[in-house]
């Protein structure tokens, strides 16, 4: 009677998991499949291939550029993460190493700024850009997003497992404090920074309501922009929209199977 | 007896220190520092350009007569006390059976699970708006298996539009919240389940009287971030229902967008608006916190 129990409690498991997992990657084979279908058929449900993948890019790229449209979200995540690793984690390792009362003090100050909403940060952040006639631009896009809060905690709790050996051994050896973090502790910390990377490039390639506020020339739009407006419009082409979707989903994926442990790892390290 | 660190010490100590966080500390002045104070001196003023001019608390007593504020706030509770608790309850659960002993395709489940939460949030907002358009994929399939004889308005009702925002939302970010459930009932001591077990308690009580205390620290972090991010939430409603229909979808961070760049800019009440969410955010934290030291206690 008990193993019994178990067998259906188990198969309930299954059940359960395989149902969830199934809800889950659904909306993925629909964006592949809705890809290759024009947009009526994609309206009406059809979950099975069409053959309207290469029309429907076609019409894309009639209504954008799209290498550029890819270069601006490459160029924008990619000299964004660069920036916000650099930044960061030389901020994230000072705080660690150079301990004082007073920097603790505006670290904790820090970490209080992780708690306010873009949303209260946006508007003057949208007139000083004009003031400085820097609106419509990528660096305006970059800028803001530099010194991250998170990323700076991220790199001083990961700095703790630092031996402070390798440093004392590297002042001996006559370093400046520079070379110690250029040459000795950067190496070191690879996967810290491989984290890191999946947590600034991802935030960065998603990116919407501040690129949305601060560029407005259709030149410089990114993926995510080109998509919002795609599915937008007064009667949306979901053939389009969906091929623009897969790709935009790509890059991303594809960090994600790559780096799937430091992806997960980069996420669990706001509890640790 | 203790000694103060020689002075040489210490400029060295704060030569390096400075320097080391002086660039992240220009940023963030300028970029986070400067826009909450400026923000918060924006919402005790109104007007434009030069014309802009002192007007206390006017902007907060405004809040109180604006039915599309009012309207923003009560969407934002909606999906806050129905979302997140269904979402978390689907973590939890998902997780336990995930951490499972002698589960077959366990990285596969999980992997599956996760998969999600690596879309953009626009990308995965387009998606849900095609899957429940009236004559989409969902509406299909219910009226193709039974479930309906008519299909559903999801984006013209109301009551329906509020629906595919919640579905929507539950399906980018229970994976999330599972990944850290899991890694923390990782850390369970199995003992402990082996000694209930082996004194007949269930399955059930097992979950309810082990995991859940166990988990409760990470259970209130990923509530906090949870409720957070509704209180922010403006990428999905922006891009699936727009707001609508009769604004019964628009978010607290919508409704700041549109009263800044859509309709006649008045960044003044707008930055009101924002200090509204500031405050809900710190309530939270506050509340956070005292749990947390209830916890400690």
């Amino acid at each position: 009677m008990n193993a019994l129990f178990d067998k259906l409690r188990g198969a309930a498991v299954y059940v359960f998991l395989g149902v969830m997992a199934l809800m889950s990657v659904f909306p993925f084979a629909w964006m592949v499949i809705s890809a290759t279908n024009v947009s009526r058929d994609v309206t009406k449900g059809k979950i099975t291939f069409g053959s309207a993948l290469f029309d429907n890019y076609a019409k894309f790229a009639s209504l954008y550029d799209v290498p550029l449209v890819f270069w601006n979200s490459a160029k924008i995540a990619v000299v964004g993460t660069v920036l916000t690793l650099a930044v960061s984690s030389i901020a994230g390792y000072g705080f660690e190493v150079f301990r004082s009362a007073s920097r603790e003090r505006i670290y904790q100050g820090l970490l209080l700024s992780m708690m306010v909403p873009f949303a209260a940060l946006m508007i003057p952040l949208f007139t000083l850009m004009a003031q400085f006639d820097m609106l419509d631009t990528h660096m305006a896009v970059i800028l803001p997003t530099v010194a991250s809060a998170y990323l700076i905690f991220y790199f001083r709790q990961s700095s703790k497992a630092f031996p402070s050996e390798l440093r004392e051994a590297a002042r001996l050896d006559g370093l400046k404090e520079w070379q110690i973090f250029l040459f000795v502790y950067v190496p070191v910390m690879r996967s810290t920074y491989a984290a890191a990377f999946i947590i600034a490039f991802m935030a960065s390639w998603n990116a919407f309501l501040w690129p949305l506020i601060a560029l407005q020339s259709t030149e410089l739009k990114t993926i995510t922009l080109v998509l919002s407006s795609l599915g937008s419009a007064y009667t949306p082409d979901f053939g389009v929209t969906m091929v623009a979707t897969v790709l935009a989903t790509i890059p991303t994926l594809l960090v994600f199977f790559a780096m799937q442990r430091q992806f997960v790892q980069g996420m669990l390290g706001s509890v640790k | 007896m203790r000694h103060p660190p020689a002075p040489s010490y210490r400029r060295f100590y704060d030569v390096n220190g400075w320097a080391f966080i002086s660039a992240a500390l220009l940023l963030m002045a300028a970029f986070t520092v400067y826009p909450i104070l400026r923000s918060l001196w924006m919402s005790v003023h109104a007007g434009q350009g030069t014309m802009v001019h002192f007007v206390g608390v006017d902007n907060v007593v405004r809040l109180w007569s604006d039915p599309i504020f009012l309207r923003a706030l009560t969407n934002t509770f909606i999906f806050l006390i129905i979302q997140v608790p269904i979402m978390i309850v689907l973590a939890l659960v998902m997780a336990s059976c995930l951490n499972m002993p002698h589960l077959k395709f366990r990285g596969l489940l999980r992997t599956a699970v996760f998969l999600p939460c690596v879309t953009s949030l626009v990308a995965y907002s387009v998606l849900f708006k095609s899957m429940f358009s009236y004559d989409g994929i969902v509406n299909a399939t219910l009226l193709h298996i039974g479930l309906l004889d008519t299909p559903i308005p999801w984006m013209t009702d109301p009551f329906w539009s509020r629906c595919v925002i919640i579905s929507a939302l539950t399906w980018r970010w229970t994976g999330y919240n599972m990944v850290f459930y899991l890694a923390a009932m990782q850390n369970i001591d199995k003992s402990i389940y082996e000694a209930a077990r082996i004194d007949g308690i269930s399955a059930f009580r097992r979950f309810v009287s082990i995991t859940i205390p166990m988990l409760k620290p990470v259970i209130l972090f990923t509530t906090i971030t949870s409720t957070i991010g509704t209180l922010q939430l403006f990428d999905e409603v922006m891009n699936i229902t727009g707001g609508g229909p009769a604004d019964s979808t628009l978010s607290l961070s919508l409704y700041i967008y549109n009263l800044s760049f859509r309709y006649v800019p008045n960044f003044g009440y707008a930055a009101t608006v924002s200090y509204v969410i500031v405050a809900l955010v710190a309530l939270l934290a506050v509340a956070q916190f005292y749990l947390a030291r209830e916890r400690d206690q």
